[in-house]
């Protein structure tokens, strides 16, 4: 019979020899390994002082940016609550009142944005389909708490404080940036 | 003979601090150990390098709630641990702990007791040990608990033989019960494991069955018997019987220096004593330094082997027992005997 790949092995059932049979030289082999492991670096990371680096993609905790200025990016368009695949995100929209320009940078806004962190699956589509580079997922993790109603994220957990920027800057980088911009994709028409 | 009391009375009040004190660092020291050896780090919370921690696990035993099982039965249930307490911290009377010591113009060896049958003593009371783990495990009325009692006579039934006969070889070279005396007679010459290399592994791979220690902690095994006869067992009742099994790993651990790695004795002792001109009882301290030096190698052996070896089978720990062990202590009487034999020692 043919072999469907190279790496049959033939099984063999030999007698054991003597020192096999007597089992110290393979107990004396494996103390000498346990033994060599005591002087290797340790791999721990001592958790609340040391604090491993994240992957320069992580998905975290979301943010609703805000432009230079300080005015809200979002305009409430809901693409990133279509392309939710968990259909975590729910918004409102409202229309900008006269004097509220350093609030909200176009004429529509959202007056409501919520996340169910308990549905997000933090894939990052909802980045990916913001037209207006308003949300992103930060290398944050989300806070734990004790009710379920509290992981419902509302715009005072989401959108960055004026004088407490959120870097973005490891996901939005420049060839997410000129994704976003080319024309080619029928997201930015 | 106020002085004699007062001394023996010390030495058991230091003995049993000595034992309680080593078997709570060691199960730090386990713990270290067995981190070093998975390249982790182990305890380093609790006060410098984590050295408080034996205290916080002690705390953390008696403040937590105590169970006794309803169908259990009630005496017995509380007796186990007590009795594996008990006997574990017996055997350490008989070791000589050093060689002579200068007090108030008299001189005392510092050994509580020197029984002229002390290796007899010695093997009673760590066969009482195993009563312990059984009515331990029999009073849980848990059928895990049972399996591990029944595991533990079992094991303790088997290896105990072979541990015996193994001593028999020692007892032949040495010619005497005393464990004073054997650890005096290695002072000068060879400490007795050149005479006795097959006894030594034989004894030692016993001793490993009789403390319960992997590869042969069959009547624990965290995991086909959900911790064996402790399963039902909770709070400082628990904590008794792992205790007991570290001040046990402590004394057989001095037993094995005694028996076969000189005791209190090093090379090259009394030039060495000489040439720093040393008094009695500083030649003394230092030997028991020594003693103790070797007694925590062999902790660390075993926890060495702890974490090296896989659980044996129970079958294969019968069959290791009975028809390994046993033949070859019988073969270690015979070869030593036909040797003194040679060299005209028998008589």
């Amino acid at each position: 019979m043919q072999p469907l790949t190279n790496r049959s092995k033939a099984v063999l059932q030999k007698e054991m020899t003597f020192a096999e049979k007597l089992y110290l030289p393979a107990i004396i082999n494996g103390m000498i390994i346990t033994f060599k492991h005591m002087f290797k670096k340790a791999a721990t990371i001592q958790y609340p002082e040391q604090k491993r680096e994240f992957s320069p993609i992580y998905r975290g905790h979301h943010v609703l940016k805000r432009d230079d200025e300080g005015a809200e990016r979002c305009t409430a368009c809901g693409l990133c609550a279509v392309s939710c695949p968990a259909e975590a995100i729910t918004m409102q929209a409202a229309e900008r009142k006269e004097g509220e320009e350093k609030l909200y940078r176009e004429e529509k806004y959202a007056a409501n944005y919520e996340i169910n962190m308990l549905r997000c699956i933090f894939c990052g589509l909802c980045e990916e389909a913001c037209p207006k580079e308003a949300i992103f997922l930060t290398d944050r993790l989300v806070p734990t708490e004790f009710d379920r109603g509290d992981f419902v994220f509302g715009k005072d957990k989401l959108v960055e404080k004026v004088d407490d920027r959120v870097d973005v800057t490891r996901r939005q980088t420049q060839d997410v940036l000129d994704f976003k911009q080319n024309k080619k994709y029928s997201h930015n028409k | 003979m106020e002085n004699y009391y007062l001394f023996k009375i010390i030495l058991v009040i230091a003995l049993f601090v000595v034992s309680l004190v080593v078997a709570m660092y060691s199960t730090f020291a386990e713990r270290k150990i067995s981190a070093l050896m998975q390249d982790r780090l182990g305890p380093n919370r609790a006060g410098p390098f984590g050295l408080l921690q034996p205290l916080a696990d002690g705390i953390k035993m008696f403040m937590k709630e105590e169970i006794i099982p309803n169908v259990s039965n009630k005496t017995l249930f509380i007796l186990g641990p007590c009795l594996a307490m008990t006997t574990a911290l017996m055997a350490g009377v008989l070791i000589p702990w050093g060689g002579k010591i200068e007090l108030w113009g008299e001189t005392f060896n510092l050994q509580v007791a020197d029984l002229n049958i002390g290796v007899l003593y010695i093997f009673g009371v760590t066969s009482l040990g195993v009563y312990g783990i059984m009515i331990g495990g029999w009073a849980s009325n848990n059928k895990y608990s049972l399996m591990g009692a029944i595991r533990a006579s079992a094991q303790m039934i088997s290896y105990e033989i072979a541990m015996g006969l193994a001593i028999i070889a020692l007892i032949m070279t040495t010619g005497t019960m005393s464990l004073g005396e054997i650890a005096a007679q290695q002072d000068a010459g060879w400490a007795n494991i050149v005479y006795q290399p097959l006894g030594f592994l034989i004894f030692l791979i016993c001793a490993f069955a009789e403390l319960n220690r992997a590869p042969f902690d069959m009547p624990e095994s965290e995991s086909e018997l959900i911790g064996g006869y402790h399963t039902e067992y909770s709070s400082m009742k628990l904590g008794l019987f792992l205790f007991a099994e570290y001040i046990n790993m402590f004394i057989s651990s001095a037993v094995i220096v005694t028996f076969y790695f000189g005791g209190y004795n090093f090379p090259f002792q009394n030039e060495i004593n000489e040439a720093l001109g040393l008094s009695t009882n500083m030649a003394t301290a230092l030997g028991t330094l020594v003693m103790f030096g070797k007694i925590f190698f062999f902790i660390f052996f075993f926890m060495w082997i702890r974490w090296t070896l896989p659980r044996f089978r129970y079958d294969q720990l019968m069959r290791l027992g009975w028809k390994s062990l046993i033949p070859l202590a019988i073969l270690n009487i015979l070869i030593t005997g036909v040797v003194m034999w040679m060299n005209g020692k028998l008589n």
